[in-house]
């Protein structure tokens, strides 16, 4: 057995150029590391802040194997707290959300919290007086993670105490939130519709790879699409079509189409698919919408907004965003071969009720655990994660346009069918782990 | 089959007979098969996502889909067991009939099985040949829950 914690070059030595280890999928030791060192050191999704509208609303939610607890204060500001007491560990709430009011109570002991996290109150406080209670980690209330960021209303967490700021870890890739954000006349987004949750039976960085993979839905979707142009078969192109099918059936274009619509990869393995147009760019104009848009951003700002629609924004290593339909997934590893895949459908204040509906049908169509496409790609997924554990090779193909100068820059606009947009995120994996290591 | 609690069985059962195109023979021109996302408390599908929402288009495309050989997520192929409590008559009109079902709902496919529970709610309106869906809403427990890949009907 390999051990890899004490050895960052045989980490290293698991992402090459052009290829990479198969332990990268099948190692629990890798994905322990990944959870205290990647998912850590970076900076993760957590929520939405119109999650928590009001005072005392609260989230919980895990980030790198940790009980969180994002909570909106009483000055509108959101916290994240760890969900432990400061007495014994009890998770101060276990509902996935709800309102707390004025304080937390703890459900053990009666320990009581401001919203902030600071000590209130406990039960027979004389046993107290003479000990070292006020000076240890246990009186000074909940452990609160200081590093959150909330971007126009996405929550992000960086829990170590030392990293990238969230402006240097992101940077060009935050216009994918902007877009999305703007696309909104009024600039604000809701969550809406609730979120459809999936267990995948594969690691989570082979479900962030296929985000970037253009190869494979002319093969992998054909048994959906070929049924949708079936059944689509002699309606005119001009033919209104009906929401799902205009959904489904861009996903039977040829390479070419894929290969056109272009990709940019970022530092830290952020990138956008679809630079030039995708599969979303072609859904019915509404003159309504594009009036309003208008009136909100001006007539070149709105066309600049609405003519921008990627395939897929990455944010590594866990949100991938798609401006057009307003839906994100966020991905939340669970173990080596088990990953949680969540999909978040938006409302835009201003916007017709049409979009919400194209966000809600899209993730229904493509990412439910009953979805149209996605039993192909869950397929498949799960048939890597055993097929890896064959002999012989024992390693992973990135070859595709690989040009050694990719190695020297940083940001590079490519072709749609470059692995370079996978390469990309194993360079950045390769990096995060090496430097914790090292420190 | 004039009893619709005899028509909810067999409805079942064309699904574990993997009788697709006569299954979907059973819904109405305007039928949908529904899967709230919030399982009974959801009171609509368009304020609320859903696992699924489907009309018959869209039915159509997912039993055209499951005969395609290029199917991949079906070798081997799913197979369905609908375990139903003894259905219960909630509303019946002039020509219409609402009929609930408690089931248990296995799904096996290779070495792994799934096993869904809930209840069936049936909107059934008499035709000419008989009773034809409205709407079949499927209220699962725990549907907002992470789930993995449910392939066929439930
Ligand atoms: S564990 Fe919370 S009060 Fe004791
Ligand atoms: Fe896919």
């Amino acid at each position: 057995m390999t051990s890899y914690r004490h050895h960052p070059d045989r980490i290293a030595a698991l992402v090459q150029d052009d290829r990479v280890h198969r332990d990268l999928y099948l190692s629990e030791e890798i994905f322990a590391l990944e959870q205290e060192r990647l998912f850590a050191n970076t900076w993760v999704f957590l929520g939405h802040a119109s999650q928590v509208p009001e005072a005392g609303d609260f989230v919980t939610q895990e980030v790198a194997g940790r009980p969180l607890l994002m909570v909106r204060q009483p000055d509108g500001a959101v916290h994240v707290m760890y969900n432990r007491c400061a007495h014994k560990g009890t998770q101060l709430v276990t509902d996935e959300s709800g309102n707390t009011g004025r304080f937390f109570r703890c459900p053990y002991h009666a320990w009581t919290y401001k919203l902030d996290g600071a000590p209130l109150g406990l039960p027979l406080k004389n046993g107290y007086e003479g000990t070292r209670l006020k000076a240890c980690e246990s009186g000074q209330g909940l452990s609160v993670v200081k590093h959150v960021k909330v971007y126009r209303d996405f929550v992000f967490v960086r829990l170590a105490d030392t990293g990238p700021s969230f402006e240097d870890y992101f940077g060009e890739v935050l216009g994918a939130i902007d877009n999305m954000v703007d696309r909104s006349p009024e600039g604000k987004l809701t969550v809406g519709g609730g979120v459809l949750r999936n267990i995948v039976h594969c690691n989570w960085k082979m479900y962030l790879e296929n985000i970037n993979d253009t190869v494979h839905p002319m093969s992998t979707h054909e048994s959906a699409t070929k049924a949708a142009e079936a059944l689509w078969e002699g309606h005119a192109p001009s033919d209104p079509k009906p929401m799902a099918m205009e959904q489904i059936l861009p996903f039977g274009s040829g390479y070419e189409f894929f290969d056109r619509m272009g990709g940019r990869v970022f530092a830290n393995g952020h990138s956008v698919l679809g630079v030039n147009f995708s599969i979303h760019s072609n859904y019915a104009q509404l003159p309504e919408y594009k009036a309003a848009m208008q009136a909100a951003h001006g007539a070149e700002r709105a066309a600049d907004i609405l003519q921008r629609s990627p395939q897929n924004s990455v944010f590594y290593p866990s949100l991938s965003v798609k401006g057009s339909p307003q839906a994100i997934r966020v991905i939340r590893p669970l173990a080596a071969d088990r990953t949680l895949i969540e999909a978040w459908s938006f409302r835009a204040a201003g916007a017709p009720a049409l979009l919400f509906e194209r966000a809600m049908s899209y993730n229904r169509l493509v990412f439910s655990p009953m979805s149209v496409v996605a039993h192909d790609d869950v397929h498949l997924f799960e048939s890597i994660q055993q097929g890896l554990r064959a002999g012989g090779n024992e390693w992973v193909s990135l070859h595709r346009n690989f040009d050694a100068a990719e190695l020297a820059q940083s940001t590079i606009t490519t072709n749609g069918t470059n692995e370079l947009l996978m390469r990309n995120q194993f360079r950045a994996w390769a990096k995060a782990m090496a430097a914790e290591a090292a420190a | 089959m004039n009893d619709p609690r005899d028509f909810v069985a067999h409805e079942a059962a064309l699904l574990d007979e993997r009788r697709f195109d006569d299954w979907l023979a059973l819904f109405a021109e305007d039928g949908h098969y529904w899967v709230p996302l919030r399982g009974a408390a959801q009171a609509d599908p368009f304020s609320h996502n859903s696992l699924a929402y489907e009309d018959r288009l869209l039915l159509q495309l997912r039993v055209d889909r499951l005969k395609s050989p290029r199917a991949h997520s079906q070798h081997p192929a799913s197979h369905s067991q609908h375990v139903l409590q003894p259905s219960r008559i909630e509303e019946e009109s002039d020509g219409e009939v609402r009929v609930r079902t408690p089931f248990l709902y296995v799904e096996a496919r290779g070495e792994s099985q799934i096993l869904l529970s809930g209840t069936a709610r049936h909107h059934l309106v008499r035709t000419a040949s008989g009773w034809a869906i409205r709407q079949k809403r499927i209220d699962l427990l725990n549907a907002a829950r992470a789930l993995p890949a449910i392939q066929l009907f439930i």
